[in-house]
């Protein structure tokens, strides 16, 4: 289970930082999204899966194998609660971008050059 | 409960400014006054860390490697009282006039949750709520960047929301692989148990991660492009906020998780700092030179200034690391200044471009000479505070034998002190172009007492730190020694003798 997790998260970082290295702004978003959603599957496997116990003690005297660790999911929890503020944020931003320069490529957006649609140079 | 004041005061005011009635004025009072009891709260916690040591919170009564905890040793006391200085400054310069659609967009409210960000990294005692306080005070400058929503400053706040954001994600990352190793996030309780649990191939990643995380919030080269590319656009308050404070949190950060876990000053991330910082002085005062716009110079400026404030951390000692704590005290005073100095000649010639301004030391005697103090505190001419604090960190240079740095050092200065006479030159003495900018004592709009008076009182603070130049270092070396021997940082936070859980 935590190779899974492992490949998971290291497939989601790639491809969250591939994606923000595209000039994009619809695709650095995504990618942030990827990244941030990587980090958490990657703060659950590094503090160690365990697999069908909750994190509640629920007799007396439960030993620390017999519960899982509170930590990490109150941690994701908040790290995605943070992560979808930020990205809904994000998007807004991005849009009110392509909105007032009419492209969508990070490099041409602050320029002159850009204020019509037309003139945003085609890519594959 | 004395702790979370700084913290505390700031969320209140910004619930209170979003209650109360929409009227300008009445926002503005509210903002100021709140801003001044943060300070003032700010103020008590210096005091009291100076008479009574370190000052810890567990908030709720959770003890503490399980609850949340507040604590201020000198380092973040000294920060936290900064911050709210300029907190105080920048409300005040909204008594000067705030462009209205900007006020009704909840311009007040966004400021104190940004100061409350600030103070709030400052102050926590667990590495998780480092990274929620930098998010509180990310969004915070987010929204402020871009509430004026022109092309360009939507194009400078993209570029620095998504460098912010990544930079997010890389803190994110270290802490989840940290407590991965470590199964703790407080402080205290990980400078106990990370050396314990450390494998040299964990710790090289980690404090990588940290670097490049923190690195690109202080902007050290060659993480800082955004930092440039985005800080001339705000209008001039903002630009003092977020340059005054929003980079020394990085640094801040790096110098509070570098001195707690990463305690091998032999290792190789102190010299990848030792070399960034280098290269940062030399690289921001070179674009420095390049610039023609007084923001983008200070922008420059701000970059290149960091590599003091990083460099401290590099050579391990407390002499260096106390001359490079005097040297974030002094930048993020002086460099706020200039911001608002950059207002008064937006207000007065509507551009910040050197090449259309001149002739302001005819015009405007009274700017001129509130100027000249911080301008040449930054390129740290004698005997203002930056001379001082220069003093400090290129004397520990050659204490620890680091010549060619010392060297680097100089020559970064002598690149300051052209700059900053390049402003000078260009914006005071320099007759005014000829062209549609009218010029003459007649002519000029006058600048008002409300526009000048946050900038006069933060260059009376610069001259205070030169005059009171002997104990503020001496407070800073204190600082210093605090977070070179962290055992008594661990012993106020974790209590006397308390034996580490068995896990």
């Amino acid at each position: 289970m935590e190779l899974l997790l492992a490949v998971v998260a290291g497939v989601l970082y790639a491809a969250g930082l591939y994606l923000m290295m595209r000039r994009r702004l619809a695709q650095l978003i995504i990618g942030l999204g990827l990244l941030s959603n990587g980090s958490n599957i990657l703060i659950l496997s590094a503090a160690g899966v365990t697999r069908a116990r909750p994190p509640i003690i629920t007799a007396p005297g439960m030993t620390a194998d017999q519960f899982a660790d509170p930590v990490p999911q109150s941690l994701i929890l908040t790290a995605i609660v943070i992560g979808f503020g930020v990205l809904a944020f994000a998007l807004v931003l991005a849009h009110r971008v392509h909105q007032s320069s009419g492209s969508d490529d990070i490099d041409t957006i602050g320029t002159e050059a850009a204020t019509t649609p037309a003139q945003t140079p085609e890519r594959a | 409960m004395f702790l979370a004041l700084p913290i505390v005061v700031p969320l209140g005011t910004a619930i209170a400014l979003h209650l109360l009635p929409q009227r300008t004025r009445l926002l503005r009072v509210v903002a100021f006054l709140g801003a001044v009891l943060s300070l003032a709260a700010a103020v008590a916690i210096l005091v009291r860390t100076l008479s009574t040591g370190i000052q810890v919170l567990h908030v709720g009564s959770w003890p503490a490697p399980f609850g949340i905890t507040l604590v201020a040793d000198l380092f973040s006391a000294l920060l936290v009282v900064m911050a709210a200085v300029v907190g105080v400054a920048v409300t005040g310069s909204s008594f000067a006039g705030v462009d209205p659609r900007r006020e009704g967009l909840g311009y007040h409210p966004l400021i104190h949750v940004l100061l409350m960000g600030v103070s709030g990294a400052f102050l926590t005692g667990d590495i998780f709520n480092l990274y929620v306080w930098f998010e509180v005070m990310l969004i915070a400058s987010f929204v402020l960047m871009s509430l004026h929503r022109t092309r360009t400053q939507l194009h400078a706040a993209f570029t620095y929301v998504g460098l912010n954001l990544l930079a997010s994600a890389f803190l994110l990352t270290a802490i989840g692989l940290l407590y991965g190793q470590a199964g703790t996030l407080n402080f205290a309780d990980l400078a106990l148990a990370w050396p314990a649990r450390r494998t040299a191939g964990l710790d090289a990643a980690l404090s990588m991660l940290f670097l490049t995380a923190f690195g690109i919030k202080a902007g050290l080269f060659p993480l800082f492009f955004w930092l440039p590319a985005s800080y001339h656009t705000p209008p001039a308050a903002v630009g003092a906020l977020l340059a005054g404070l929003l980079t020394k949190v990085g640094v801040y950060a790096m110098i509070r998780v570098f001195t707690l876990l990463f305690r091998d000053p032999s290792a190789s991330v102190y010299t990848a700092i030792l070399v960034m910082s280098a290269i940062t002085m030399v690289v921001g005062l070179i674009g420095a030179i390049g610039q023609h716009d007084l923001r983008r110079v200070l922008s420059f400026n701000l970059v290149g200034h960091i590599g003091f404030t990083t460099v401290g951390l590099a050579l391990w000692t407390p002499a260096a690391l106390g001359g490079s704590i005097l040297y974030v005290l002094h930048h993020m005073l002086v460099i706020s200044t200039l911001f608002l100095v950059s207002g008064l000649f937006l207000r007065q010639r509507r551009t910040t471009d050197l090449r259309a301004l001149g002739g302001m030391y005819d015009a405007q005697p009274v700017v001129a000479c509130l100027a000249l103090v911080p301008l040449f505190a930054l390129a740290g001419t004698p005997p203002l505070s930056g001379f001082i604090a220069k003093v400090a960190v290129v004397g520990a240079m050659i204490e620890a034998r680091q010549y060619w740095l010392a060297a680097i050092s100089l020559g970064v200065s002598l690149l300051t002190v052209l700059s900053m006479a390049r402003v000078w030159e260009e914006a005071f003495w320099k007759p005014a172009p000829a062209g549609d900018h009218p010029v003459g004592r007649s002519e000029t709009p006058r600048l008002g007492v409300a526009i000048l008076a946050p900038v006069a009182f933060l260059v009376a603070l610069t001259i205070g730190l030169t005059v009171a130049a002997d104990p503020a270092y001496r407070v800073a070396t204190r600082a210093a020694e605090q977070l070179i021997d962290p055992s008594g940082y661990v012993r106020a936070v974790l209590g006397e003798g308390m034996p580490r859980a068995a896990r």
